[in-house]
């Protein structure tokens, strides 16, 4: 598909020489000169855009091909139309060019003319004086008739809106709210005629035009809407498919908070930006304000609504419309997609009106809820009731419906069966994230179902793991946050268990020829059932992990190298960092503690990914430091449990850094200073554990199949064993005979249980320091447990510490400042800052 | 809206380092979006119009890599390596071709969030870069009308290279 052709055609592009360049130059400008373009102008404008846009540089075009170039841009031909803006918008534009075009009056805009304004605007003046020119066309056509189509002109405005849409002037957007709704409810309802051959005899005057119909053939009896079909289509029809695509960005954009005039610039953006991204409730309520004063405000005053009004009323019943046409049955799969999508439109448009103005709620909402009725059971409508779970969140409450179903089929059906949609995916977490106050404050089913939740990172971990980022801090709770611990380290299991759930979906029961997956036979077991229907469930609370996840965890074992599972195993550990940042706040002290057993507990029970285990012991092991840091006293609290797991001699092979850091915070905190409840017998009890280990791994080799113990275990179960003797000072005896020992051992040479020279004397040498520190109890007591403030130092803030940085910087500066002035000045006169 | 639609290569391309892409089109919509930033303007406008070209391209290529990475772990995750789908076979090639769509976050690499809808078909994806509340039904469709467009037109089963020399030719009309 993509050839060496095509990698060739673009180096030559690139690197065409400058009097090539010239000469192509020269030949195209030739070329243009004459009145009729053919088929070697055409590839020669191509091939031409190709060499400016193969370059990041950007290339200046000769005057006089650019004068061409421009005077093409209003050919007849469209497609060179087409290739003149494609190649103008490659290039620089001359100084003083933009401006001329600009004020030809004579000249229409067509729309490749539009996209090359635009794309050259430079400021929000370019844009406002391209504004009022395609305006100012508008308005001259409804009074001349012109010939020109206005089919570039709701673009136009549609980039406007995004980029600056301080630059339309209130009556601009009058005349734009009245024309956009003469588009929308006013369009002709007889079908264009196709291009007439102009021919003398073709009769088609006589033909009388035929109706416009509905998708399913019905000849339509209403206004023209998006989902009418014809044969042809006239200039205003099509407008009013422009007008309605444009509608939703229109609403948006000038959403009114203030009544009738425009408000400060700032505050429009803010607000069309806060309100594309949140429909939250402080918006409603400054809406809900403003619509009453603005009722008041108009009732005395004409008749008719006021412009904007009356598009809102307009555009509700358009979009009623709408719905009524996707309730009938399109002729082609094509057509069923596109109601879908207008389906998506009306609703999301009928939102934006409600939130403008709260009285259309009693009339939208009968509508919707009907919508919901007929589509709640087809699981294929589900992006489409995303746009209505929108709506019910905004408005349900004031119309006081009871939402439970709706949001039951969100949170517990479309995850558990359409987790592998991508689409759908990426929609419900986007509406999850831009309503997550909302949602958690009125949707209890959104934290029920977070195990739903999960499925979607199970499957696609990378396209939605961003979303997840955002979204886990609001799932943890202290009700569930153990649930939760457990449920993200078993992601990868979930994830191995939806690919099982889909291929036996897909596979027949009897799947024989022996080809059959280990876990696929154990994923049909009845035996196994429940198991993975644990993984499977929907809903939180039904226990937080389960007593056979060993077992689990073999039957899933050959997984361990599926290309999903390895995806989803990578975005855990992240995630676990968010959890804990997040359970350190909403969590108090027995539940922090719990969590340390399962960190402990689980440390063991992972799906056995080769550098998952290593990274999940990681995340561990900074966490628990973290937490014990923070209460000191979850030691004494766990202490039984932390010493099991000290004790255990294998760990010390299978789970180096985390029992590293287990030895740490026993050496750290279990003190009295932390906790009075920490007592000679504990102390002795953990020195006693801990000596016992350190024992084992230094009196023989290393059991068969695990390597040497890393030297900082040894390192920090000798500091631990240290500081232990100088909070209680029986135990500095045993712990001076201990290293003694261990120095007499290692002057024999090498040992079994360190491999490298080096690091066997960094275990001696430490030893052997502690071993003096200790031999002055007193000294050893506030060396080895410094006080608060030493170990958080307050560079910064503490005048009496800060000295250091001073005169570190001090003596910086002056270094710099003298080998610079030496580099200025001849070597033998002073430098002036040498001195003193 | 749509911001900008962009054609490029998922493959591994011998002159480029693995996750490398080659953009073979893009057209961007509108305006400059970096100049109407607000507060960023005041910066963005001091740099002149080559120079805000160049980010732009940048920045497409950003969006290009990106997709790629998507593309190339959505395979492997679904164990179905690029196949290549003879010529003639584009409703087939269409059919099977992988899709999804990407949130880029603000500031990655464009100032506002965007999301992007891609498709990819053998050794090309096609992706479209809308605004987070554009109407994503409509977005994957068009991107699939406009794939299928590309795939006839410009013949991009057949080794040719007529998506690299006449793309504006056969689509430039269709924007």
């Amino acid at each position: 598909m993509y050839s060496h052709g095509s990698e060739s055609l673009i180096k030559q592009a690139r690197e065409i020489q400058e009097s090539e360049l010239q000469k192509f130059y020269s030949r195209l400008t030739k070329l243009l000169q004459v009145k009729d373009h053919g088929h070697e102008t055409v590839d020669s404008l191509e091939r031409l855009r190709l060499i400016l846009s193969a370059t990041k540089y950007t290339r200046t075009l000769p005057p006089e091909l650019q004068k061409r170039l421009l005077s093409l841009l209003s050919s007849p031909v469209e497609q060179l139309q087409v290739l003149s803006s494609a190649v103008l918008r490659e290039t620089l534009p001359h100084p003083g060019q933009a401006e001329n075009y600009g004020q030809d009056s004579n000249s229409q805009l067509n729309s490749h003319t539009a996209a090359l304004l635009l794309s050259q605007a430079a400021s929000r003046d370019d844009l406002s004086a391209l504004c009022t020119q395609l305006l100012r066309s508008l308005e001259c056509r409804s009074s001349e008739g012109s010939i020109h189509s206005l089919s570039h002109t709701l673009p136009v405005v549609n980039t406007i809106l995004t980029y600056s849409p301080e630059s339309l002037t209130e009556e601009n957007i009058t005349l734009l709210n009245k024309k956009l709704v003469d588009w929308l409810r006013y369009a002709s309802t007889t079908q264009g005629c196709g291009a007439s051959s102009g021919g003398f005899f073709t009769g088609s005057r006589s033909r009388q035009p035929l109706p416009i119909a509905e998708l399913d053939g019905t000849v339509s009896g209403d206004f023209f809407t998006v989902l009418c079909v014809g044969q042809g289509f006239t200039e205003d029809q099509w407008m009013n498919v422009y007008a309605f695509s444009m509608l939703r960005h229109w609403l948006l954009t000038f959403h009114s908070v203030s009544g009738g005039a425009i408000a400060d610039t700032a505050n429009r953006l803010q607000l069309s930006l806060s309100l594309s991204h949140s429909f939250s409730n402080d918006d409603r309520s400054e809406v809900d304000g403003s619509v009453v004063s603005m009722v008041s405000a108009t009732s005395t005053s004409s008749r008719l609504l006021p412009p904007k009004e009356r598009l809102r009323e307009k555009a509700f019943q358009y979009c009623q419309r709408l719905i009524e046409q996707c309730d009938r049955k399109a002729q082609r799969k094509i057509d069923t997609d596109l109601q879908k999508a207008c389906l998506v439109e009306a609703v999301c448009i009928l939102d934006c009106v409600c939130l403008e103005d709260a009285s259309f709620v009693y009339r939208v909402f009968p509508c919707i809820k009907a919508l919901f009725g007929r589509l709640s059971s087809d699981l294929s409508f589900a992006r489409v009731l995303l746009p209505v779970a929108q709506f019910y969140l905004n408005h349900g409450e004031m119309a006081a419906v009871d939402c439970d179903s709706l949001w039951n089929l969100v949170f517990a059906r479309f995850p558990a069966e359409l987790f592998n949609d991508p689409y759908l995916a990426h929609e419900l977490l986007r509406f999850l994230r831009l309503n997550l106050e909302n949602v958690q404050l009125r949707v209890p089913q959104y934290i029920r179902h977070f195990p739903n939740l999960f499925k979607f990172l199970a499957w696609e971990s990378p396209a939605v793991v961003d979303d997840f980022v955002d979204l886990l801090p609001s799932m943890v709770t202290s009700g569930n946050a153990l649930e939760l611990l457990h449920t993200l380290l078993d992601l990868p299991c979930l994830s191995a268990t939806l690919v099982l759930q889909l291929r036996s979906m897909c596979l027949p029961i009897s799947d024989s020829g022996g080809r059959g997956l280990p876990s696929m036979d154990a994923f049909r077991n009845p035996s196994f059932r429940a198991l993975f229907l644990f993984l499977l469930r929907s809903e939180a609370g039904s226990g937080d992990t389960i007593d056979r996840l060993g077992t689990l965890l073999d039957l899933l074992s050959e997984t361990a190298n599926w290309p999903r599972v390895v995806q989803c195993a990578q975005t855990v550990p992240i995630l676990l960092h968010i959890f804990f940042n997040t359970v350190i706040t909403v969590a108090d002290k027995t539940l922090l503690g719990q969590v340390i057993l399962v960190m402990l507990e689980r440390s063991s029970l992972l799906l056995n990914i080769p550098k998952y285990t290593t990274e999940v012991h990681r995340v561990f092991s900074r966490q628990l430091m973290r937490l014990c840091k923070l209460h000191p006293s979850l030691v004494i609290d766990q202490s039984h449990e932390l010493l099991e797991f000290a004790g255990a001699t294998p760990n010390v092979y299978s789970k180096q850094e985390i029992y590293t850091h287990v030895v740490l915070v026993l050496g750290n905190y279990l003190s009295v200073s932390y906790d009075s409840r920490c007592s000679v017998r504990l102390i002795t009890s953990c020195f006693e554990t801990l000596e016992a280990v350190l024992f084992e791994i230094t009196s023989s080799s290393p059991p068969p199949g695990a390597g040497c113990p890393a030297p900082r275990v040894i390192t920090s179960l000798i500091s631990a064993l240290a500081k232990l003797a100088s909070r209680s000072h029986d135990l500095i005896p045993r712990v001076s005979l201990f290293l003694s020992k261990l120095r007499n051992v290692s002057r024999g040479g090498s040992v079994p249980w360190c491999d490298d020279e080096e690091d066997l004397v960094s275990i001696v040498t430490l030893g052997e320091e502690l071993c003096a520190l200790l031999k002055t109890p007193g000294v050893a007591q506030s060396v080895l447990n410094p006080p608060p403030h030493v170990t958080a130092p307050q560079w910064h803030q503490d005048t009496n510490v800060a000295l250091p940085l001073q005169l570190r910087a001090l003596t910086r500066i002056t270094q710099a400042h003298t080998s610079h002035a030496k580099s200025q000045h001849t070597p033998t006169s002073p430098s002036p800052y040498t001195s003193k | 809206m749509v911001l900008a639609f962009v054609i490029h290569t998922v493959c591994p391309i011998g002159a480029l380092s693995s996750g490398e892409c080659r953009v073979l089109y893009s057209r961007v919509f509108g305006a400059d979006e970096a100049l109407f930033r607000g507060e960023q303007q005041q910066q963005q406008q001091r740099l002149d119009a080559g120079e805000r070209r160049l980010l732009a391209a940048e920045k497409i290529a950003v969006v290009a890599r990106q997709v790629q990475s998507a593309v190339s772990l959505r395979r492997e995750a679904s164990g179905r390596p690029p196949g290549e789908t003879p010529p003639g076979e584009e409703a087939l090639a269409l059919q099977e071709a992988d899709g999804g769509v990407l949130r880029l976050r603000d500031g990655d690499p464009f100032w506002r969030e965007v999301s992007a809808f891609w498709l990819a078909v053998n050794s090309l994806a096609l992706v479209l870069l809308c605004e987070p509340h554009e109407n994503p039904m409509l977005a994957e469709a068009t991107l699939r009308n406009l794939a299928g467009r590309c795939l006839d037109r410009l013949h991009m089963l057949a080794p040719g290279s007529e998506v690299t020399r006449k793309p504006e030719a056969t689509l430039g009309a269709s924007f």
